[in-house]
């Protein structure tokens, strides 16, 4: 017997889903703590600076898996919010279009912001 | 009115599940407070992107950035911004470190709910005094 799978979730199971949680949080902790220490410590920033940081190769890598991380996380979170609250049992037969339009909505937001940021952060 | 065969008198009839007298533990709030700031993070991600490719894009527009983050309205979007992130981070590294099974006792549980909202608390300050001061 093979594991269920859900087409609907992102990974292909929900451990799959729970792991790429945990560790996409990770990655995105240690690019909020590094980033807000950095601009902390360095308080007079300016471009030439702040660009010579992000086109480092370590900076690079460090923004592209953060970038890829908000995606993947984000896309996992707000499906469990969306299955959570957008059911038929709370809100009826219409809750079935309604959360498809939602998810929907998110995929093509979460799209465009990693089209956008792996541009930004690639582009330097 | 009939149920069950007994007949209903009173009009104003127990309610099984009224919201609006469960008291809830400190453990929930946490939670919930945890799935409200991943929503907002959704809607911040457009503001820190904004943020970022400007600062990034020129010389102009990375100064224009530093100007704005000194007026009032630009202000209050980054702090309520970073207060979400705030929360939701510290939020999630307390559910990450229960995932490795410490304080999942229910005085753990709530020990570690109360030090994720002061430690939270504070960093939602020291966030406001960074943006404003
Ligand atoms: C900065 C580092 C972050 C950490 C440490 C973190 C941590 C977590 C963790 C551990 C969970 C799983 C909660 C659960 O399984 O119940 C979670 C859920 C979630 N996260 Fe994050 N997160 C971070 C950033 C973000 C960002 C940037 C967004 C938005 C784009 C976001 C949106 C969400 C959403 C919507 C959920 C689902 C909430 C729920 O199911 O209750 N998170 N986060």
């Amino acid at each position: 017997m093979g594991m269920i799978t859900n087409v609907t979730s992102f990974g292909r199971s929900g451990l799959s889903d729970w792991l790429l949680q945990r560790a996409t949080a990770v990655v995105m902790a240690i690019y909020t703590v590094f980033v807000v220490f950095y601009l902390l410590t360095n308080p007079d920033l300016d471009y030439s600076q702040w660009v010579s940081l992000n086109s480092h190769i370590c900076m690079k890598v460090l923004n592209v898996l953060t970038v890829i991380s908000i995606a993947i996380h984000a896309w996992i979170g707000l499906w469990a919010v969306l299955t959570d609250y957008v059911t038929v049992r709370l809100l009826g037969p219409k809750a079935t279009p309604l959360r498809i339009f939602f998810q929907l909505g998110m995929i093509t937001v979460t799209l465009v912001y990693l089209i956008w940021a792996l541009d930004i952060v690639w582009g330097i | 009115m009939q149920i069950y065969g007994v007949y209903i008198v009173n009009k104003k009839r127990p309610v099984n599940l009224d919201i609006g007298t469960i008291h809830l533990p400190i453990t929930s709030y946490v939670s919930i407070l945890h799935r409200v700031s991943g929503v907002v993070l959704f809607a911040a991600i457009a503001v820190f992107l904004w943020v970022l490719d400007a600062s990034l894009s020129s010389e102009e527009s990375f100064n224009a950035v530093k100007e704005c983050i000194g007026s009032p309205f630009c202000q209050f979007i980054i702090w309520a911004s970073l207060a979400a992130l705030g929360y939701h981070m510290v939020a999630g590294i307390r559910h990450l470190i229960m995932d490795f099974g410490l304080g999942e006792t229910l005085e753990g549980g709530q020990l570690g709910a109360k030090i994720a909202l002061i430690v939270a608390a504070v960093v939602i300050i020291l966030a406001g005094v960074w943006v404003w001061v």
